[in-house]
Order: C-alpha cells, then structure tokens, then sequence
C-alpha cells in the first residue's frame, strides 16, 4: 500500500515537473549522491522564494516546506529503506528533480541464517551447508562485501571453521558432519552479531550386526550385541531389527524396536531352523539352530 | 421374507437374513444350541468382542452351500460376505442342523472370546512426539528436519490390468516416518500419462530403519507406451510409538492352485490392536519383489494371542515366488498412550 502511495505520488510530481520545465524556472536542488539507511543528512537548495521539497522511494514519501537557497536538513532515521530515491522540488509551476540512493548501513545488525539439514548422519562430507544474510538495523540486506565465520562445535569442543566473505549480502559454506553423534551448534557471526542454529548429528547405519540365541523352554531367546554404528555410536533406541526364523519352508519374522541398545525376542525353537538378523539394509549374522 | 424352515438349507438362509437384518434376538432365538451360550455372545462372535473391522462391517450377502445330510441331521456351509471400508472380507462356518420336529434349526459354532489371564506386561517401548516451528517465527528459523527416506527396489510389470510399480522403501533415519510413494509414467517423449499413488499397498508408519513394500497400480496403461518413471518418495514427521510389537509365526508359501501365504500374528504388547494390516512382499530367486499382497484382520489382535492370516496371490506369479517378507501395521482405538 505504502508502495502505491509513493508510485502515485512520484507519478504527480514528475507530470508537474514536466510541465514547469516547459515554462523554465531558476531553482535547483543537491541532495548527497548516497545516503546511508538511517543517517541525517542535507539537502542544499538555490533560488529565492517557498517551495515544497518531495522525496519520492520505494516504500518511502517525505515532503516538506523549504526557503530556498537555504539548506534543509533531515535528522538521523528519517530515510532508512535502502533504494533509489528522487528528490523534487516544486515552486509553483517551477520544478526541479535529482536522484539519489539511500545505501545500507555498513554496520549489521542482524543475521538470517539458514542452515541445513538440521538433523543428519555422522562421516557425512560437505553433509551440513549453511546459508547467511546480513541485515543493517532497518532490515536492509547489506550488500558490501563483508567478512562471515563460521563455526560448527560439538559438545567436546571440537570445532571447524570457515571463514568466508559475503557478496551481495550472502554468504554460505559447507562443513562435514563429525565421527560422533551429538548436538552440535552452528554459529555464523559478522562482527559482534552471531546466530545459531542446532545440527543433531546422528548414528549412522548398524555396523557388525550380531545377534545370539540361548535356549529358553520352547522357545529360542534371541538378542543382538549393543547395535552400534560403523564410528562407534550406539545407534538409537526405537531403531527397527528385523529378525527372520526359517524352518522347513515355514518362516517366522518379527520386526523389533532396539531397547537400551538391544533387540531381543522369543522365536519357536524349531530344530534345523536358520535365524536371520537386519537393520534396514544391513544384514547381521546367521544362526543355525540345533 | 423369512420362509418356514422345513429344510436345513432354509434354516441357515434364515439365519443368515437376521444376522442381515442385526435381529440377533431373532436369530439368537431360532438356535438349537442357544443354552450354551448367550445372545450377546452371539452377537459379539460376529461383530467381534472388542472394536474392530467387524464391529462396522455391514453383511453383503451369504452362501448356503449343503455338505451332507439325513433325517435328523445335516451339515450346511455359510459364507457371509461381509463389507467394510477396507473392502470385504469373508466368514465361512460350517454349521450342523438338527431336526427339531417339522423344523430345523442351527447348532452355530460360536469362536468363543479369547481370554487373556491376568498379568503386567510392563511396556517402555519409545515414542515420539514432534514440536514444530510456530507460525509466527522469523525467516530463517530452523525447523525440524524431515525423515530421511529412500526407495530401496522400484521395478514396473505389465499385469492384464495395466501397468504395476512395485518396490520397497527404506526410512534410513533415526525418527518415525509416515510416508507414502507416488510414481508417474512418463512417455518416451517425456509427457507424462498418469500419475498415482501407493494408497493402502504400504505401510505409511515406519519406525527408523523400517522397510515397507509398494505398490502402485496404473489401471489400462501400457508398459510398452513407457519411457520413464518418476518415483516421489514423501515423508513428513509423525508422533508415534515403537509399541506394539506384532511377531508374525509360522508364515508359509504354499504353493498354486490357490497359491497363498498364510501365518499367524502375535500381539507382543499388553494393549489390544483393534486393526492390522498385513503386507506381504514377495520376492524371485534374484531378491527382486514380485508382487505386494495384503489383507486386513476382521478380529482384534488380543495380546499374545494368534490370529491367523491368509494372503492371496495371483497363480500366474506363484510359481515365479522364491521367498517373502510379511510386515504388519497396526490401529489401536486412542492410539498410543
């Protein structure tokens, strides 16, 4: 709304300004060549006489009453969208118009960053990207080059970092998920300005599956090893082991969830039976029962 | 319009019309045998003693097929088929019919109720529950990451029906996933002809590192007209419960005619499972999925108590069976606790 108010009105002061340069007219306006968000600043004007001083941007209207030849000044938070602005001044059929930029404030204030995935498995190369916008204090993305670090930790302190430099207002990296399973933060920082976000490094696949079977009245008792992961880490309760139990063309399966690091079941104890143990698509041992 | 029963095959036609009807009273009353048990024990061997696909269910339409008979005493086949929302299913009782007088009434077989003793199961199986990031939160927040899946096996056949997408998918990561596969035929020019979905050929709950069957069917299309497929796997964070576990026992192949995997399923939890669904993936001598079978249980699972299944599969694929794997998900009224 605040966008189409400004159009229309740019669009009534350039149709004036177009008619009063038809008929000439001796006043003229020097606005700075940039402006930055949010900073005071001045505009100089020539002439004799009143006039009325129009700032036209995306987002943005001022107008204001001037003497001119005199110089009028705006203080500090008055033009804060960063973009390209036309100043007009308007003396009764008298016009005279100069553009200007209002640029980013050099100092940031805020960071959006987006890091991805939040959630993966540990040993993964380049497997967590991180993605950061770097905003003024108007919101104004600050497109200078500026210099990000950035710097996965985990729990025990250990710590990659990436120092990078953004263009255009951005900037992102890639760093690889560590051997251990854990919480890590991911900090991307500019200045004293910092944001975090949490990567959940997590188990990968089951690595050596193995499973024993005891005995137990009719029944075979059947239990892995504590399952764990090709680095070391025990793989999460909940995870889903697959035990098969074939005996003369009969089969019996059982799916079952790893509890305090364990699958453990009761199967028919069948004489001659193989028992089968998985994960997903890792398999485990063989057992042939006797 | 309830005829005399002056036959045993009229008696059981009878029958199966109040049943139609829901008069159990009716029905109740018209049995030989009705002292041994009472009528809402009737009702419920029927519409099942605890909720279940039976306890909707509606009676379609029955068959009276006569077994053998004398004067006195005759032995009558009933299948009712019944219909419920996850298609029908079938109720085959074979009742014995005594003369009583100049009417014949029905000896009905009643499946008592299953009786579970008295025990503590103690269950501390996981579960999950899912927080995610609120509407109103910055650009830029994190949210929580969606289940990792992966098709694990995709192939299409050509069946007299259409074409048939079978395969499995894998939830390689250490949350619950609910999932589903959508696949789209594409033509050799690359447009594609049709698109659908697994519907209810998968299990749509997998706990991590859970393996399911697909199978999406592609009514009328050709596999000849087919350049590529264009498989979407989908999954999204769900709450869920590693309970109850469901061990299938004695699963057997048999082989065609009436080629057919049948086992039996075990509750292992304390809590009971109004509905199951059974897939059965069935797999070559190479380890490729053949066909996806599956069937609902019309029962409750009671804890550790069996109840059979019987899956049928097609005769011309019976012979290509080397192997199978059979999953069951389950539907508990209240869901998990």
């Amino acid at each position: 709304m605040r966008r189409r108010f400004a159009f229309l009105i740019f669009c009534i002061a350039f149709a004036t300004m177009q008619r009063a340069r038809a008929e000439g007219g001796s006043m003229s306006l020097s606005p700075p060549g940039t402006v930055k968000a949010g900073n005071a600043f001045a505009i100089q004007t020539t002439g004799s006489g009143q006039a009325v001083l129009y700032i036209v941007g995306l987002g943005q209207v001022i107008g204001r009453d001037v003497q001119l030849g005199e110089t009028t000044f705006f203080p500090a938070g008055v033009l804060y969208n960063a973009g390209h602005y036309v100043a007009i001044l308007v003396a009764g059929s008298n016009t005279d118009n100069t553009a200007f930029d209002v640029v980013p404030a050099s100092r940031p204030a805020s960071l959006s960053f987006l890091a991805r995935p939040s959630r993966l498995s540990v040993g993964l190369h380049d497997g967590i990207s991180g993605c950061v916008y770097i905003f003024d204090a108007y919101h104004n993305l600050i497109t200078a080059p500026t210099s990000v670090s950035f710097k996965l930790s985990n729990p025990s302190g250990a710590a990659q970092e990436r120092a990078v430099v953004a263009h255009d207002g951005v900037a992102w990296t890639e760093v690889d998920s560590t051997a251990k399973e854990g919480i890590d933060k991911f900090k991307a920082q500019v200045d004293e300005v910092s944001s975090t976000r949490v990567v959940e490094q997590v188990p990968g696949d089951p690595c050596g599956l193995k499973m024993s079977a005891t005995q137990s009245g009719k029944d075979i008792e059947l239990a892995t090893t504590p399952v764990r992961d090709c680095s070391g880490n025990a793989v999460p309760d909940g995870t889903i082991v697959t035990f098969t139990e074939t005996y003369g063309g009969d089969q019996s399966t059982v799916d079952v969830p790893l509890k305090r690091g364990i699958a453990q079941v009761e199967m028919p104890a069948h004489d001659g039976a193989t028992i089968s143990v998985a994960s997903g698509v890792v398999m485990g041992n063989e057992i042939h029962w006797r | 319009m309830l005829r005399p029963s002056s036959t045993p095959q009229a008696a059981v036609e009878n029958l199966g019309d109040k049943i139609r009807l829901q008069a159990w009273g009716n029905a109740y009353a018209s049995l030989d045998n009705k002292a041994q048990f009472t009528e809402s024990d009737f009702e419920h061997d029927l519409t099942g003693y605890h909720l279940s696909l039976r306890t909707y269910a509606t009676l379609e339409s029955f068959e009276v097929r006569p077994l053998h008979a004398s004067n006195n005493e005759a032995e009558v086949q009933l299948r009712i088929h019944w219909s419920s929302v996850v298609g029908p299913f079938t109720d085959t009782r074979n009742l014995r019919v005594v003369r009583n007088g100049d009417r014949w009434n029905v000896d009905w077989p009643l499946v008592k109720r299953s009786v579970v003793p008295p025990q503590v199961i103690a269950v501390n199986y996981l579960r999950w529950d899912v927080i995610y990031r609120g509407s109103g939160d910055d650009w830029g927040v994190q949210d929580v990451e969606a289940p990792h899946v992966r098709i694990v096996d995709m192939h299409p056949v050509q069946r007299a029906e259409g074409v048939v997408v079978l395969g499995e998918l894998l939830n390689e990561d250490v949350v619950p996933a609910y999932v589903s596969v959508r696949a789209t035929l594409q033509s050799k020019n690359g447009s594609p002809i049709a698109s659908e979905g697994s519907f209810d050929r998968i299990s749509h709950i997998l706990l991590p590192k859970q393996v399911t069957p697909f199978l999406i069917n592609f009514p009328d299309a050709n596999l000849s007209d087919v350049g590529s497929i264009r498989m979407e796997p989908m999954s999204s964070l769900v709450s869920a419960s590693a309970d109850p576990v469901i061990e299938i026992e004695n699963q057997q192949l048999n082989p065609a005619p009436g080629a057919s995997v049948t086992g039996q399923l075990v509750n292992q939890s304390g809590q009971v499972v109004n509905i199951a669904h059974v897939l059965e993936t069935l797999y070559d001598k190479t380890g490729q999925v053949v066909w996806v079978a599956d069937q609902y249980t019309d029962r409750a699972l009671l804890p550790q108590t069996p109840v059979p299944f019987d899956i049928h599969i097609p005769e011309d694929l019976a012979r290509k069976v080397s192997s199978e794997r059979t999953i069951a998900s389950t539907y508990s009224v209240g869901g998990f606790q």
